[in-house]
């Protein structure tokens, strides 16, 4: 068989929403690119997750990187040429004891500093507020501006963005062999080989090894969130619902239906099948039901899941390689990075047209995992064979 | 050591023959069924209070049907038998299941799959309206009811229970005011060889045909368009004949579908292969003429693995019954199971031609307008399919899903995943088999969201 041979500026391993993002805004930049997708654009965690478009919540070193993504979420819709149901319907963080309540004020302060307006609702507010609630949640605290998104047709959208822009996206095409070639990089799929002098690395919960091929260990695991959505009801929770601590979280659309998500599924060994699980999901509905009285008589109508990759510390790695010049990573967001991906997009481009980011990268940097380690100083390629 | 669990999920003719067999054997079978009795849809049972005799329920069919509701009492303490169970999902060895008693699980040795088929549905203008039921559906209320969809009816199909149905309901005293078969004459002419090989099935369907005729019910094949009209709900049917003139017949009820598709999503789920049939237009899970499916320990029988009627499904559920016992190492009678696969090779070639000479009518999909609703559950039209497949690259069932939730309802596609598939075939050039099917997510059927259950 022939093999394809392309020549780009920038290489972008991963079509989500961030790699898919970096293609169109790099192609405004005059870049050539060439984006290879393992399956679907979008098709992986970007497309399968909550869909929560959430500031409130996040480590305070992401706060920046999210209040920077937020005003994009308003007017994505035109950006892409495509409806992708942003509904800024706030987002209440519940707590279920006084100790909560203590934590979600403490998060508020330090948030208000950041830029991160919160309001915080004691129980009389809540019953007022969100009188959808079942006993036991003692206050909230309210992110007004934020809301949710359809996942499955943001990174679908942002694909057909890029190659309206000249972006090479190419689906269904798993690298098999990432290396350093010359000053540029070498990357080989089954039908096709692609030279680059920029390499991305923003391949999800496969990113580990392309960072691995390039020396660089970093602790990547599995994340696979269970997810259920019930029938289409009468709408009535209006705010989209997390808890202080994780476990269940809600929201619902226009349409009706209610999306609720908790614990985790399955994966197999390589990151390449998941499955929900039964536990996860009765335990979501025991859950959500405690939450939310009113879903009782209701019916869940699917289950799902999808892969994401996840860092020890629960933020990602964002930035560039510490061993390998121009070399890109942008992975493990850890279960939270749909709100984040139109922005990592612009961050990935900023890296590479024009050297840096105007956001703070540095609680992102690759090395809080790796043993600090020269560059390598010698052109030899590092093949890998997932 | 202990027996083997053996679990059949569903107790219509092929799981319940599977059941008699593997009890036979000294096995105790779990039987997991979702209908209150035993019967599946075709034997389905009226409850107590609606009890008629099996004459007047199946016609023809009462020895049978009395038959396999007989086997399962027949077998006591050595058929385990659950009715009212939805089995909602496969996954490993395991399955989750809902009864009265709510959530549980059950795990397995060897699992068959007999669950069964439904009608294929296509959508045709007015198809929504409140009145328009399928061929399955509207047999199904007259059975375990005694109710009739409409006092004045139209019936479309393109399969032989076109003209049972119609029968079925002339003698429970319906004005049946058309019996349109969507393919053409010439296809069942064609084939007449090849259902000659089944004789007294032929003759079944053909004194059907000659009773409907006889009571002066409108007939007509080779139906080129359709569209139900009325306003709130069904008021008349329009077709267009196969030279194009247009007929209108004013009825208060219309009972439309063209075949019957296997009810695979547990399969699915199991992790079955699928393979397409160029012939029916059909996904069905890989099926050995002994009953194994392409993952270990799981086998299929009867409509869930291709459609064959109830008496293949017997045969199949016997069959791979021996097969099951076969594989956990038990003596089987080879010579019952060489009796069976002649019986089921006969069966073969009959279906062969019945499938030839029923072609499903896919035809009915191309015309519908851009504003038709094709899946009803989340309310999504021909037109946004169409834009889908042109503008957003939806050029596969699954990705067309995603992005436009065609698929994505209560029903799981289960009722417009054919139709959506045409369509997105059509508008980007390729053909049904290229877009693919829509994969199945747990649960099968909704289930309730209930405490507790953790």
């Amino acid at each position: 068989m022939s093999i394809e041979r392309r020549r780009a500026d920038v290489a972008i391993i991963g079509g989500g929403i961030a790699g898919c993002a970096a293609a169109a805004r790099l192609r405004r930049e005059g870049m050539s690119v060439v984006l290879l997708e393992r399956g679907r654009c979008g098709a992986g965690a970007s497309g399968v997750n909550f869909g929560g478009v959430r500031q409130q919540g996040r480590d305070f070193a992401e706060l920046p990187l999210a209040r920077r993504a937020r005003p994009l979420w308003d007017t994505l819709s035109s950006h892409l040429g495509e409806e992708v149901e942003f509904v800024a319907s706030g987002h209440v963080k519940l707590a279920r004891s006084e100790a909560d309540m203590a934590e979600l004020e403490r998060y508020a302060r330090a948030a208000a500093a950041l830029g991160l307006r919160l309001e915080l609702l004691g129980r009389a507010a809540v019953q007022a507020q969100l009188p959808w609630l079942g006993a036991g949640v003692v206050g909230a605290s309210l992110c007004a501006e934020d809301g949710h998104a359809n996942p499955r047709v943001v990174g679908p959208a942002y694909a057909r963005l890029a190659r309206r822009l000249g972006a090479e996206v190419r689906e269904h095409a798993p690298v098999r062999d990432a290396a350093r070639d010359g000053e540029g990089f070498a990357l080989r799929t089954d039908a096709l080989e692609v030279r680059s002098r920029f390499l991305v690395n923003c391949a999800g919960a496969a990113a580990g090894r392309f960072a691995a091929a390039f020396g660089e260990d970093v602790p990547l695991a599995p994340l696979v969130p269970n997810m259920l959505v019930t029938e289409p009801l009468p709408f009535f929770i209006d705010r989209s619902v997390g808890v202080c601590g994780g476990g269940i979280y809600l929201r619902q659309i226009a349409r009706g239906n209610v999306i609720l998500g908790g614990g985790d599924g399955w994966c197999d060994a390589e990151g390449l099948r998941s499955r929900p699980l039964t536990a996860a999901s009765l335990a979501s509905m025991h859950d959500a039901l405690a939450l939310v009285p009113g879903l009782a008589g209701s019916h869940i109508i699917r289950t799902w899941t999808g892969i994401d990759g996840e860092m020890p510390d629960r933020i990602p790695v964002l930035g560039w390689s510490q061993t390998t010049p121009n070399l890109v990573h942008a992975f493990g967001f850890s279960g939270h990075g749909f709100q984040l991906g139109p922005i990592v997009g612009e961050v990935i481009a900023e890296l590479v047209a024009k050297g840096r980011s105007a956001s703070p990268l540095a609680p992102f940097a690759i090395e809080r995992f790796t043993a600090a380690r020269a560059p390598t100083a010698s052109p030899n390629p590092v093949g890998i064979n997932p | 050591m202990a027996d083997p669990r053996v679990v059949i999920v569903g107790a219509g003719p092929a799981g319940v023959r599977a059941a008699e067999t593997l009890a036979r054997a000294g096995l105790v079978p779990i039987v997991l069924d979702e209908a209150e009795r035993p019967g599946g849809q075709i034997y389905r049972q009226p409850p107590p209070a609606a009890a008629r005799d099996a004459s007047a329920l199946y016609g023809f069919e009462a020895r049978k049907a009395e038959a396999i509701h007989r086997v399962l009492d027949a077998w006591p303490g050595r058929i385990d038998y659950r009715p009212r169970t939805l089995v909602w999902n496969v996954f490993g060895n395991r399955l989750d299941v809902l009864s009265r008693d709510g959530h549980g699980e059950l795990s397995f040795d060897r699992l068959l799959l007999a669950t069964g088929a439904m009608d294929r549905v296509l959508p045709f203008p007015g198809w929504t309206l409140p009145g328009v039921y399928t061929l399955g559906g509207a047999q199904i209320a007259l059975k375990a009811q005694g109710i009739a969809i409409g006092a004045r009816v139209a019936f479309v199909g393109a399969g032989p229970l076109l003209p049972l149905v119609v029968h079925q309901h002339a003698k429970a005293g319906v004005q049946v005011v058309a019996a349109l078969d969507a393919t053409p004459f010439a296809a069942k002419v064609a084939q007449l060889g090849g259902l000659a090989t089944a004789p007294r099935t032929l003759a079944k369907g053909l004194w059907y045909t000659a009773r409907n005729r006889q009571r002066g019910v409108r007939a007509a094949s080779g139906i080129q368009a359709l569209r139900a009209e009325g306003e709130g709900r069904v008021e008349a049917l329009v077709w267009r004949d196969s030279s194009g003139a247009e007929h209108r017949v004013a009825c208060d009820a219309i009972g439309a579908s063209f075949g019957l598709r296997p009810e695979a999503q547990l399969a699915d789920l199991a992790g079955c292969r699928f393979v397409h049939q160029h012939e029916t237009g059909l996904w069905l899970p890989e099926r050995s003429p002994e009953g194994r499916s392409s993952v270990p320990h799981v086998y299929l029988a009867g409509d869930s693995a291709s459609i064959g009627g109830a008496d293949v499904a017997e045969l199949q559920g016997r069959r791979t019954a021996l097969t099951m016992l076969e594989d956990l190492g038990r003596d089987v009678d080879a010579s019952e199971a060489a009796r069976l696969d002649r019986a089921l090779a006969r069966q073969a070639r009959f279906r062969r031609a019945l499938d030839a000479a029923y072609p499903f009518p896919r035809h009915l999909v191309d015309a519908i307008d851009d504003g038709e609703v094709v899946c009803r559950c989340e309310g999504i039209t021909a037109g946004a399919l169409r834009a889908a497949a042109r503008e957003r690259g939806a050029d596969e069932a699954n990705r067309a899903k995603a992005l436009t939730r065609v698929g994505m309802g209560r029903c799981q596609g289960r009722v417009c995943g054919e139709a959506a598939a045409a369509l997105l075939a059509k508008s980007t050039g390729s053909d049904v088999e290229r877009i693919g099917r829509l994969r199945a997510q747990p649960p099968v059927k909704p289930i309730p969201v209930v405490a507790g259950a953790s």
